[in-house]
């Protein structure tokens, strides 16, 4: 069976963001970028059901100007297959990303679909959800173990008060949290064999989707900053700051 | 206008966090009706229709949503989704769950996360790790919005909304529940409780998180960890407090051998007041606490405790 994986390229998750003097968006110019976090561990999760014997074929999949090459790359040298990258030159909408997908999803016909549960940079935690319910695929979010089982799939999902584990028809959507796995670097060799593996450019504009934004930013602030606190010397004075000073305990 | 807020519970209690997104709705401004979902879920129904600002308790209670698979609620929730122009759900584990299920199925786009009501179609959501404040304009005719509940103040619960028993199930057949591995905890929720103290790489290993206890007796606190200490396996996941964990904003945070990743502060950094103790004077969380002690934890904790 097939599995697609969605990546997305992001701001590398060590590098604090700044906001553009005029408000219009964040700064991005010569910031590092890298494959999102949780695209990373959706990629291993991949590589490792193939490495298992239940996959037999990992698609990487991402949105975006020709610079998510180079995360497509990544991903081919971590162990995927083969790599599409839609062209587009646009910030596109949650929503716009999975149509899209869905159309590489009527295409390809994976039986799983990997995608991070959220990107570092927008937050949003949405598009794996969308894709599900655009193509009527159930869907494991927020996964920390991932089981294929015949025509199902096992997902166990960290929730608010603990685990839960589900049961998915095949073919499913499958969102991954941090503690699935731990991805492992690309050796030399890998990334030196990623370089001839397939990478198909696609243009969005050729899916005959209407891509209109679903949303303006109005503007980006900083947030507000909290003002430096004190260093106390003894938990006495701690204590009596608490108490005294601060008044949040009695 | 009418605005539909989904009851984040467990069958048998209403999140607090619930209280707190009926108020962003009220923000909003319209006539709000909560929906409940779930499965013998009388008690939840009580406590709803007390809930402040809400007309309408809606009630689907079924065995297609006991355990509020994806799938079978979000299709409740489409089948409702005519009679109002926003929906609303806390940004906790269901909500974010089912949520962009339901955008994606009438056709819009969902606003995650909102920490303030600009206008009926503008609201303030944090981007990049809360390092960014995105002010965003929905252009969809329908709004479907998750709610960050630490944004906004609760409603009180004296209110007496009427209830109404829908007749309906929706069973989407395509998922089911096998089994929950829940922590079971006396403490307080990390998202309600008014003080919260976490515990980070510092702490070593598990069994040290018991210097926490003794403190979170004394001051009636949650427990919260790092994500440090959840991917060390010291705790479970569901303590972690940050970025892509819990979102907490109580009275007062303690700090304890966390160094303040952006990814850790993202999740506490709007709390009252913060607490560090770090043996490392250069450790970023003294940035953005009030109150800092450069001590050793092993030291400092019993102290503290001792002096509460």
């Amino acid at each position: 069976m097939k599995v697609l994986v969605p990546i997305k390229r992001v701001i590398d998750y060590n590098v604090k963001v700044r906001v553009k003097p005029d408000n219009s968006n964040v700064d991005l110019a010569n910031v590092k970028m890298a494959i999102n976090p949780f695209c990373e561990i959706a990629v291993e999760e991949a590589v490792r059901l193939k490495e298992a014997g239940t996959v037999t074929e990992v698609i990487a999949v991402s949105i975006g100007n020709k610079s998510c090459q180079e995360q497509l790359r990544t991903a081919l040298a971590l162990g995927a297959d083969r790599a599409i990258q839609i062209e587009t030159d646009e910030n596109l909408d949650s929503l716009n990303i999975a149509k899209l997908l869905q159309k590489i999803v009527e295409e390809e016909q994976p039986q799983l679909v990997i995608l991070g549960k959220q990107a570092i940079d927008s937050d949003n935690n949405q598009t794996g959800q969308m894709l599900a319910a655009l193509t009527g695929m159930p869907q494991g979010t927020f996964a920390s173990m991932v089981k294929v089982d015949g025509d199902k799939v096992h997902v166990t999902r960290e929730v608010d008060d603990g685990l839960q584990t589900i049961a998915l028809n095949l073919p499913a959507i499958v969102t991954t949290d941090l503690r699935l796995n731990e991805p492992r670097y690309a050796s030399l060799p890998n990334i030196m064999k990623a370089k001839r593996k397939p990478l198909m450019v696609k243009a969005a504009a050729d899916f005959g989707l209407d891509l209109a934004p679903r949303t303006k930013l109005v503007k980006v602030t900083p947030p507000a900053t909290r003002q430096a606190g004190i260093i106390v010397e003894t938990i006495d004075e701690l204590v009596d700051k608490l108490k005294n000073e601060a008044k949040v305990i009695s | 206008m009418s605005i539909l807020v989904f009851a984040e519970h467990d069958n048998s209690i209403l999140k607090a966090e619930t209280l707190k997104t009926v108020a962003a709705a009220q923000a909003i401004g319209g006539d709000i009706t909560l929906l409940v979902a779930g499965h013998n879920c009388q008690s939840v129904v009580d406590a709803a229709s007390k809930v402040n600002g809400v007309s309408k308790v809606l009630v689907a209670d079924n065995t297609a949503y006991a355990h509020q698979l994806a799938e079978n609620v979000s299709l409740l929730v489409l089948e409702l989704a005519s009679d109002y122009e926003h929906i609303i759900a806390t940004a906790l584990t269901t909500g974010k769950n089912f949520m962009p299920r339901v955008a994606a199925l009438l056709d819009v786009t969902q606003i995650s996360d909102i920490i303030a009501v600009e206008s009926s179609d503008t609201f303030v959501r944090p981007i990049y790790a809360g390092n960014a404040i995105a002010t965003v304009q929905s252009l969809d005719s329908k709004k479907v919005i998750t709610v960050r509940a630490t944004g906004f103040d609760a409603v009180a619960t004296d209110g007496n909304a009427d209830i109404v028993t829908l007749d309906i199930a929706t069973d989407a057949n395509i998922s089911a529940h096998v089994s929950d591995e829940l922590t079971v905890s006396e403490r307080p929720d990390l998202g309600a409780a008014g003080v919260v103290i976490s515990g980070g790489r510092g702490m070593q290993n598990g069994d040290n998180f018991k210097l926490l206890e003794g403190i979170a007796d004394k001051l009636g606190a949650a427990i919260g960890a790092s994500r440090a200490a959840v991917d060390a396996g010291f705790v479970p996941n569901d303590m972690q407090v940050g970025q892509t964990g819990k979102i907490v904003a109580p009275d007062l945070y303690i700090a304890v051998g966390i160094s303040g990743a952006i990814q850790h502060l993202a999740g506490m950094k709007d709390s009252k007041v913060i607490v560090a103790i770090n043996k490392d004077p250069e450790a970023p969380i003294f940035q953005v606490a009030d109150y800092g002690i450069v001590a050793d934890l092993f030291d400092a904790l019993p102290e503290l405790e001792s002096k509460l």
